[in-house]
């Protein structure tokens, strides 16, 4: 059974649809990311979980029972703010404190556990500093020692790491990472950084427009995207028109000079869609012409103008000569490595 | 830029650049000094004069003045009265003016502009005006407020408001609330929205959010309006001249009469300069205070 379960969850602002048919089962102990761009809905829905909005239809339950009849201060969720939402007059002890003096946990305990989440969280030596003399990554950590110390049965975390710079953040979500493995915390990230997404997640949800796109692992949702919306979103792609040609002995999906074997329950007109790094240069296949050509240290990046369009082409920079701007190459992949849509690419 | 300006050698321009603050500042610099600085040093100076039923105003040094103020316990009581008035104003307008606050910063759109203009109106009536009404409404025995008073149990017997601390008290915190709204107002602007969400997702009820976490955040506020009122009560005069009247005097009715009906101003500019001066070592002494309490948590 789901331990966390949203039952087709809508949300309603005026005539404003902003969630819609949201459905969601999550497991215990499992890391879900909400992923899209800003004003999909993601950040309503986590509100409706928090319980600072109520949705408009729908049921949300934990463990079974009903959520949205507890009021917000009793649902026992710990629950990171974009902003951190921090009590600046009060020190990151008192901070970490607060959630567990509302419990009425006696005083020797909360000590102790007060101290053990700050040192989770490495921040050892800095109980007694106000959070206006902290550091924006100090702050997102005292924010996450104040939601985890009161053992919540789930983690919300609202874009907590969008306001560090990138060297940090990348060290936040390793670290993040490690302590809900070791707490085994269910939790729930909204993020509109699909990097951040894929990195942390058990599953994603990637969200568009206030409706789910696609429920799946971070590699499913890579190599496997449910719609156009999906290949867009999370990393870069090439989307190419192809057409099944069901005149010789056995179909073959064509685009341009590039063809293979038709997959079965396709006709007409469709979308191809393959991600750089999976397209190589070869002997034959879609002919393009290269037109820029930008070294990225670990990687090559070219731009190319092709038959069916612009294409982009990832090459690991593994020392092999590589084609130079203006070059006539051929743009080759394996059949697999395409992931075909019914109708034409916009 | 003229020709001129721009072929001017190098030192000239340094030099020129160096006086331009001086002379853009020059006129308010000026008005400065003209209208503040000289009346005010013209004040004190005034305050060592002498002065007789007959031979008037006479310039020499002397702390005549001075010693009489510091003596007669009459211009202790004065002064002890002032600010007990300034004290109890500034205790009422932070104990109504705060929640009038918390209450405006919750409204929404409309209805917070519409009050807003509400609070803020009076300030646009000379405190002439409402200080009037006021004493239209306490007007001896049969004032109105007296009447609705009695009428809904609350006093049996008429509250004597005109000539009184409790008249006065009243219409100053009624005139000088705006200044205390404002102030807790800008403050509860700052706050953040989600910080009162993340103390109700830890387990807060309402109350402890209000006594936990709103409440020390806008004590900044509440305090920096305390000062801002407790001056302007401590140097109002229309409001005890109105209510108090030549009856029940503070430090600058008494001031006032010394310069305009006893005619004695050396006397009436110590009584001024005195007022100033303290007033001028609680306000400092205060943000002091208050600066070096909320330096670590806010600065």
């Amino acid at each position: 059974m789901a331990y966390l379960e949203l039952d087709q969850v809508g949300k309603q602002f005026g005539a404003q649809t902003v969630v819609d048919d949201f459905s969601l089962a999550v497991g215990k102990g499992e890391f879900i990311s909400f992923l899209g761009p800003s004003g999909c809905g993601k950040t309503t829905t986590l509100q409706m979980v928090a319980g600072f909005l109520d949705p408009t239809r729908g049921a949300i339950r934990l463990e079974g029972r009903d959520l949205i009849a507890v009021h917000p201060a009793r649902r026992g969720l710990g629950i990171v703010f974009q902003s951190y939402a921090l009590f600046p007059h009060m020190t990151a002890a008192e901070n970490v404190a607060f959630g567990l003096e509302m419990r009425k946990v006696p005083r020797t305990e909360r000590a102790e556990r007060v101290r053990s989440a700050l040192a989770m969280v490495g921040l050892v030596g800095y109980e007694d500093r106000h959070p206006r003399r902290m550091s924006g990554g100090q702050q997102q950590r005292v924010a996450l020692a104040r939601a985890l110390v009161i053992r919540p049965s789930v983690l919300l975390l609202d874009e907590p790491l969008s306001n560090l710079d990138a060297k940090l953040r990348e060290d936040m979500q390793i670290e993040l990472r490690q302590i809900q493995r070791t707490l085994g915390t269910t939790t729930i990230l909204v993020t509109h950084d699909q990097n951040e997404a894929m990195s942390l997640s058990d599953r994603i949800v990637v969200m568009s427009q206030g409706r789910i796109e696609q429920i799946g692992t971070p590699q499913e949702t890579y190599e496997r995207p449910a719609s156009a919306f999906v290949s867009q979103f999370l990393g870069k792609t090439n989307d190419f028109a192809a057409t099944i040609d069901r005149s010789a002995a056995s179909a073959r999906l064509v685009a341009g000079s590039w063809s293979a074997a038709a997959p079965a329950g396709f006709t007409g007109p469709v979308t191809i869609s393959v991600r750089p790094e999976r397209i190589g240069f070869g002997d034959a296949g879609l002919a393009a012409k290269i037109v820029t050509r930008i070294f990225q240290g670990n990687y090559w990046l070219f731009q190319c103008e092709s038959e069916c369009g612009p294409a982009i082409v990832i090459r690991q920079n593994d020392g092999q000569p590589q084609p130079a701007e203006g070059e006539a190459v051929r743009l080759a992949w394996r059949p697999e490595d395409t992931s075909l849509r019914a109708g034409v690419a916009e | 830029m003229s020709a001129v300006a721009d072929t001017a050698p190098q030192g000239a321009a340094e030099e020129r650049s160096a006086r331009a603050p001086w002379a853009l500042t020059a006129p308010a610099l000026m008005l400065f000094v003209g209208v503040l600085l000289i009346p005010l040093a013209m004040t004190v100076m005034l305050s060592f004069h002498d002065w007789g039923q007959y031979k008037g105003i006479e310039p020499v040094f002397i702390l005549k003045n001075w010693r009489e103020i510091a003596t007669d316990l009459y211009y202790a009581e004065m002064f002890w009265r002032t600010f007990r008035i300034a004290l109890l104003t500034t205790l009422i307008t932070a104990v109504l003016g705060a929640p009038e606050a918390c209450i405006l910063n919750r409204m929404s759109g409309r209805w917070k502009s519409f009050f807003l203009l509400v609070i803020l109106g009076p300030l646009l009536i000379s405190v002439v005006a409402r200080t009037l009404g006021w004493a239209l409404l306490f007007g001896g025995n049969s004032g109105l407020l007296n009447k609705a008073l009695i009428s809904m149990g609350l006093i049996s017997a008429p509250l004597p408001f005109m000539f009184t601390e409790t008249g006065m008290v009243v219409a100053l915190a009624h005139v000088l609330m705006p200044y205390m709204v404002l102030a807790v107002w800008a403050a509860l602007q700052r706050l953040d929205p989600q910080v009162e969400n993340a103390a109700v997702a830890l387990g807060a009820g309402p109350v402890t959010v209000l006594r936990r976490i709103v409440l020390p955040q806008v004590m900044p506020g509440i305090l920096s309006g305390a000062i801002i009122v407790f001056a302007l009560a401590a140097s109002a005069f229309a409001t005890p001249a109105i209510i108090g009247g030549r009856r029940l005097k503070v430090a600058s009715t008494l001031a006032y009469d010394e310069f305009l009906n006893t005619l004695n101003w050396p006397l009436g500019a110590a009584v001024a300069v005195l007022l100033l001066l303290v007033l001028v070592l609680i306000v400092v002494g205060a943000s002091r205070l208050v600066e070096r309490r909320y330096a670590q948590v806010f600065g």
